[in-house]
């Protein structure tokens, strides 16, 4: 299993990344996507990983736990992403509609991006 | 516990939707609300302020959970001075906003500007790495809305790199998180600060890794070598009292950098031994050089102003990176001065730019009360180039004194010394074209005076307009003025911040009043 959440954390990563240093807006956005879900699933190993353990302490008998606190850390990150996501659509519509152009970088007579 | 402590958090967070709710149709009731709300939000600062100055380290527990299982705020000398510094600036900015009319060009002005302090301070008062996580986007997520106010093709265009590029530094931070709960199984920074020096250093590659991670997100927000690019863009194409308000944002990836690898990753644990000072010195550097060649090359005013607050933080993080209480003491003070002296240059740029109507530097027909903003502008200038008068002459002055080892003294004097003058000629020639060339131009007005009451033509500035920036010019001779006494208080909090025992102690203590 390791190597299954491994492997699906780099490829999402390495996609996510590639699309992010596109030109435009649309494959940078679902870049960043593709990112906050890498970073979800490796915050949720961050816990150990573990098949078919609650993650709470049971007081009955001596029953294995998984570690809950990353699984409350993964639901914070995902509502944030989430919003933020929907953000930077509204966000990447507005500024096409204002300048007729998608493209990340500025114009070169802005001269202010390195 | 002192529930004070969690007031700078709790009362913008109030304010916020009330205003964005029942006072989204009334900008006069608005306006109230939201300077009321920062003026009591100065007042706790004060407060707070008093408070940390006693030395002890407070602990506001949430819920009341003890410290390493629940959520905890830490107030200290260095939460207590940047909150003050936060609530001064904000006054100054929302001031400057409102009399100018910026607050009234797009929505939901006041209401962001609230959730924006809330972020801030939450970040400056937070002793859980997950929650500084969390304000961090608090105060990311209002900064999108304020920097796109009012709209426009360049702003929407610069609002969406901005955008981009903290979204991917929030991911970053997020893996980071990952491999520092992967690795010691906490995220409370007194708890990290007590395990990280017993963490073997064979088994330290993850928390190496995670050191880095943050020293890179921090840097983001810090606008450091690599990573500073977003900034000459989104400063100078945000509106100009955002930009001014901006000047804390910056400051707060410094403040995360001098928290988190002080407390945590200290030079001293030999787990990330070495780690951090080394880069950050030369990326430090590399960001005042980008900074001044910037100054020197800019065409627009808001451009130069930007490119000088690159060139601030770079020196700032040249005091930051030696990470010893004496340096930390310089760096705090030329931390409140740069904030101070890059709002005084974006609240002047801002009215200057408003009354030429054109943001370029060219020689355009004098504005009126050109006299008046050429004292201003020349004021802030020299402040944020570091000559004698005001403040930033002893807070380039302090950074030089610690940088006096011999492995750093010759590139750090280099690069401070030849980045002012290269500053300096920047905003000289700014000023001499924006100023003095203007007026061979022919035109009827040329006020060397006061501030006019009377007989104006529809642009001239009242008092209200000219206040907030002229206060922060003020500011920063006060600052000069009273070095020595700042200093000291400095010097204290520098203390405490190094003493990571204390911090460990007071905050996983036994959850009593600390």
């Amino acid at each position: 299993m390791e190597i299954v959440v491994a492997s699906s954390i780099g490829i999402l990563t390495a996609g996510g990344v590639y699309l992010v240093l596109r030109l435009r807006a649309f494959p940078v956005i679902l870049g960043l996507a593709l990112l906050s879900y890498a970073v979800n699933v490796f915050l949720f190993a961050s816990g150990r990983l573990a098949v078919n353990m609650p993650p709470i302490l049971s007081k009955y008998g001596d029953v294995q736990y998984t570690d809950p606190l990353p699984q409350a850390l993964v639901l914070t990150a995902i509502v944030i992403s989430f919003g933020m996501t929907a953000l930077l659509v509204m966000v990447a519509l507005g500024a096409y509609f204002e300048s007729g152009s998608d493209e990340i970088d500025m114009t070169e007579d802005q001269g202010t991006d390195a | 516990m002192n529930h004070w402590i969690i007031a700078p958090v709790i009362l913008p967070a109030l304010l916020a939707p009330i205003i964005g709710f029942v006072m989204r149709h009334d900008i006069t009731l608005a306006r109230a609300a939201s300077v009321a709300g920062s003026l009591g939000l100065l007042g706790i600062a004060l407060g707070l302020a008093a408070l940390a100055a006693g030395g002890q380290t407070h602990v506001y527990y949430l819920g009341d959970w003890p410290a390493p299982f629940g959520i905890v705020l830490v107030l200290d000398r260095l939460s207590a001075l940047m909150i003050l510094l936060t609530a001064s600036l904000a006054l100054i900015v929302l001031l400057h906003a409102i009399a100018t009319g910026w607050d009234n060009r797009g929505r939901h002005f006041h209401a962001l500007f609230q959730f924006q302090l809330m972020g801030i301070c939450g970040a400056f008062l937070t002793g859980d790495v997950f929650n500084l996580f969390v304000f961090f986007e608090v105060l990311l997520i209002a900064s999108y809305g304020l920097m796109m106010h009012g709209g426009g093709r360049d702003r929407m265009r610069a609002g969406l790199q901005y955008v981009v590029i903290n979204l991917a530094g929030s991911t970053l931070f997020l893996f980071a998180l990952g491999a520092l709960y992967a690795s010691t199984g906490t995220l409370n920074i007194a708890d990290l600060a007590a395990k990280l020096p017993l963490m073997p250093v064979e088994d330290a590659a993850l928390v190496r890794v995670a050191a880095m991670l943050l020293m890179i997100v921090f840097a983001v927000k810090a606008a450091l070598f690599p990573v500073q690019f977003w900034l000459p863009g989104t400063y100078a194409n945000a509106p100009a009292p955002v930009a001014a308000l901006f000047a804390i944002m910056t400051k707060v990836g410094a403040y995360a950098i001098l928290r988190i690898h002080t407390v945590v990753f200290g030079p001293d644990i030999p787990a990330t031994a070495g780690m951090p000072d080394t880069w950050l010195f030369i990326a430090a550097v590399i960001t005042l050089a980008v900074g001044a060649v910037g100054v020197l090359g800019a065409r627009r005013l808001l451009q130069l102003v930007s490119f000088s607050v690159l060139a601030s933080m770079g020196t700032l993080m040249l005091a930051v990176s030696m990470f010893t209480p004496e340096a930390t003491t310089a760096a705090l003070y030329y931390l409140v001065h740069s904030t101070f002296a890059a709002a005084a240059l974006f609240l002047v740029a801002d009215l200057v730019v408003e009354r030429r109507r054109n943001d370029g530097l060219t020689a355009l027909p004098p504005i009126p009360q050109n006299g008046l903003f050429a004292a201003l502008f020349f004021g802030a200038a020299i402040a944020m180039a570091g000559m004698p008068p005001l403040s930033g002459f002893l807070g380039k002055l302090l950074v030089m004194d610690v940088l006096r080892s011999p492995d750093v003294m010759v590139v750090g004097w280099t690069a401070i010394l030849v980045g002012s003058l290269v500053v300096i000629v920047g905003f000289a020639r700014a000023g001499s074209v924006v100023f003095w060339k203007s007026t061979a131009i022919p035109a009827d007005v040329d006020d060397p005076g006061t501030a006019g009451v009377d007989a104006a033509p529809a642009e001239r500035a009242d008092f209200a307009q000219v206040a907030p920036a002229a206060f922060c010019v003020a500011g920063l001779g006060a600052l000069a003025i009273f070095a020595g006494p700042l200093t000291g208080f400095l010097e204290d909090t520098s203390a405490q911040l190094f003493d990571r025992a204390g911090y460990v102690s007071s905050v996983l203590g036994n959850g009593e009043e600390g």
